[in-house]
């Protein structure tokens, strides 16, 4: 990669003057680097909101019986927080806000392939935002159904589910459309020199998630569209009593669902091993055999759905065949775990915020991906099935997969993007505070399931009280650390220090251009000549 | 756009007979649903259906005369689809 590093003397994107003026120039921006910020400042919005009702449900938790909400309050909670953290956040977020942002410039393009269908993209997920949120506010009460909208008490619930489904089936085609964006942008738009194997692996990851979004996305699309069909026209689809099958619902569900959950955590890993060899200056151990399992884990995920049903009814065949598959996709997770932790042996490390976030993401990572092993074997998983057990691992390996990635490539690329540089006491302060309270909250969680806490429950037995305050707790503790972090990042983008172009010696393209890139990224189409992480 | 890019023109013969083969497969996917082939008349529609597909894509959708690359990505779709409803139906067999 070029080793010249300048501040050039173009506008930046921020300061670039277009068509429009104002709120018009962001949103009818098609800059991948504005539209990536769109998607930010919506998601710290709707992050925000989901956030909160996660800690109000903690709240509620913290005593048995009624603490401040009822029942059918607590189930449309549930709900919210899961279809605005999963459609809203969690499945678009890193590829949305920093695959937008950075896959051009690391890539060495102007743009993504096309500027316009992204744009769309973002205003596709804005009106499916609309829809789904409203179904909160409009018509027969909020969903209850949880982010799963199983079937069959999704066609029978009297709250108004149609908003909901709609909303994430609206939902589906942006991912579907950005999707497309970033395999025509990889496949076609890189530098000249920036073969396959010399191309970072942010861009990597991406390029094997988008597959799985325009694979797998359609599905869900289908199956909630059977869902609104089954409840305006009772066809028969999935509901018994009109002869469907309510196991076929979670076949398809799940046929999305689970490698949606790679389309969470690829993005992630990706930022991971941007970051851990910027900070470790050491090449990444393993390139090729990152690369080779971040398109395994596209690949074998795609068939291990069935772990979601293993107390559904299915056959037994299909029980033991979900379970080994399972335990294959566990194989090219280890191989990233081991690379990483590889990369850091003998390495000159410079202990910085970016660094620190990937560090806690390998713990929780790891915590979730061995917990994930308990839930994959069949005869434990019959144990756990529906236990707070399975909130815990879910949320060491989505919050604690995706979000502390998501947090740690904004702490590494906020520089970049916004010119200015973060306080990096508040950040790792923040960061501190957040670790401690994010396992204050969730490792009691599975403590709760092993000895038989349902989850998605208000209230519990008094055996349960002692660990329900300690998880209750740690949510007030990672709620203030969230709060620290973000307030620090706001703050800084108006009164922090300038940024050098490359202020952690990183050695991608997007460390070759200024902070903040300039409309076009580059004045010139770089020739990429070396590998991606030459440090030695 | 693509440097090597030509157009192929098809004879209109050609797809009558593709509109005739497609025809056929619809009156047999009908028909085969009057035979009682147990679990595996789903086998047998769907069997149907990826004829129909593959024609369709071929000869109307020009893959045939595409570069080669692009075939192994469409195949590799549809064996990941086809992959995706054997299991499935591991389930719907076997219980």
């Amino acid at each position: 990669m070029s080793e010249t590093v300048n501040q050039h003397t173009e506008v930046s994107y921020l300061e670039y003057k277009g068509r429009f003026k104002g709120l018009f120039a962001w949103i009818f921006s098609t800059d991948h680097k504005r539209i990536g910020l769109l998607y930010l400042y919506s998601m710290l919005v709707l992050f925000s909101v989901a956030a909160l009702l996660g800690l109000a449900m903690k709240i509620e938790l913290i005593a048995p019986g009624k603490t401040i909400m009822d029942a059918q309050t607590y189930n449309s909670f549930f709900t919210l927080h899961g279809i605005t953290m999963i459609f809203l956040i969690v499945v678009p977020g890193l590829p949305a806000v920093f695959g937008n942002f950075f896959l051009p410039i690391m890539i060495g393009a102007k743009d993504v392939a096309f500027p316009k269908l992204n744009l769309l993209s973002w205003w596709i997920y804005i009106i499916g935002a609309f829809i789904a949120l409203s179904a909160q506010f409009l018509g027969d009460g909020a969903p209850d159904t949880g982010w799963t909208f199983y079937a069959p008490y999704s066609f029978r619930t009297g709250t108004n589910m149609l908003p909901a489904v709609t909303g994430a089936f609206v939902l589906g085609f942006s991912s579907i459309a950005t999707g497309i964006n970033f395999i025509v942008t990889v496949h076609r738009m890189r530098a000249p020199g920036m073969t396959w194997m010399k191309m970072p692996l942010f861009p990597w990851a991406l390029y094997g998630t988008s597959w799985i979004q325009v694979l797998a996305t359609p599905i869900v699309g289908v199956t909630l569209l059977m869902i609104v069909l089954e409840r305006t026209m009772q066809i028969g689809f999935f509901d018994p009593a009109l002869g469907g099958d309510p196991i076929l619902y979670q076949h398809l569900f799940w046929i999305y669902s689970h490698p949606a959950v790679y389309i969470m955590i690829l993005p992630a890993m990706g930022v991971i091993s941007e970051i851990i060899p910027t900070f470790a200056r050491k090449t990444i151990f393993g390139y090729k055999a990152i690369v080779v399992s971040t398109l395994a884990i596209a690949f074998v995920g795609y068939f291990v759905w069935g772990h979601h049903m293993f107390t559904s009814g299915m056959s037994g065949t299909a029980l033991y065949t979900f379970s080994i598959l399972t335990f294959f996709v566990a194989i090219p997770s280890a191989i990233k775990i081991f690379n990483w932790v590889a990369t850091l042996h003998k390495a000159s490390i410079d202990i910085q915020t970016p660094f620190l976030w990937a560090l806690c993401f390998l713990f929780v990572f790891m915590v979730g991906g061995l917990s994930g092993m308990v839930l994959g074997a069949l005869s434990t998983n019959v144990h756990l099935h529906d236990t707070a057990f399975v909130v815990a691992h879910f949320h060491f390996i989505v919050f604690g997969g995706t979000g502390y990635a998501f947090f740690g490539a904004i702490h590494y690329w906020y520089p970049k993007m916004f010119g200015k540089m973060y306080d990096k006491s508040w950040a790792n302060i923040g960061l501190a505070i957040f670790f401690t309270g994010f396992n204050t909250l969730y490792l009691p969680m599975f403590y709760l399931g092993m000895t038989g806490m349902p989850r998605r429950y208000y209230d519990y037995v008094d055996e349960f009280h002692g660990p329900n305050i300690v998880s209750s707790l740690g949510a007030l503790l990672m709620i203030s650390g969230l709060i620290i972090i973000i307030t620090n990042l706001v703050r800084s983008a108006k009164y922090g220090a300038p940024a050098e172009a490359d202020p952690w010696q990183g050695k991608t393209l997007e460390w070759t251009v200024a902070s903040p890139p300039s409309l076009e990224n580059f004045e010139k189409i770089p020739t990429v000549t070396k590998h991606p992480y030459g440090y030695e | 756009m693509e440097k090597d890019q030509h157009t192929h023109i098809v004879k209109y013969k050609t797809y009558l007979y593709v509109l005739i083969a497609l025809l056929i497969m619809t009156f047999i996917s009908v028909a085969v649903t009057g035979i009682d082939l147990g679990p595996y008349t789903v086998t047998a529609a769907l069997l149907l259906a990826s004829f129909k597909s593959i024609l369709v894509l071929l000869i109307f959708m020009h893959l045939k005369f595409d570069k080669k690359f692009y075939g192994i990505m469409v195949a590799s779709v549809f064996l990941l689809l086809a992959c995706v409803i054997v299991i499935t139906f591991m389930d719907y067999l076997y219980r």
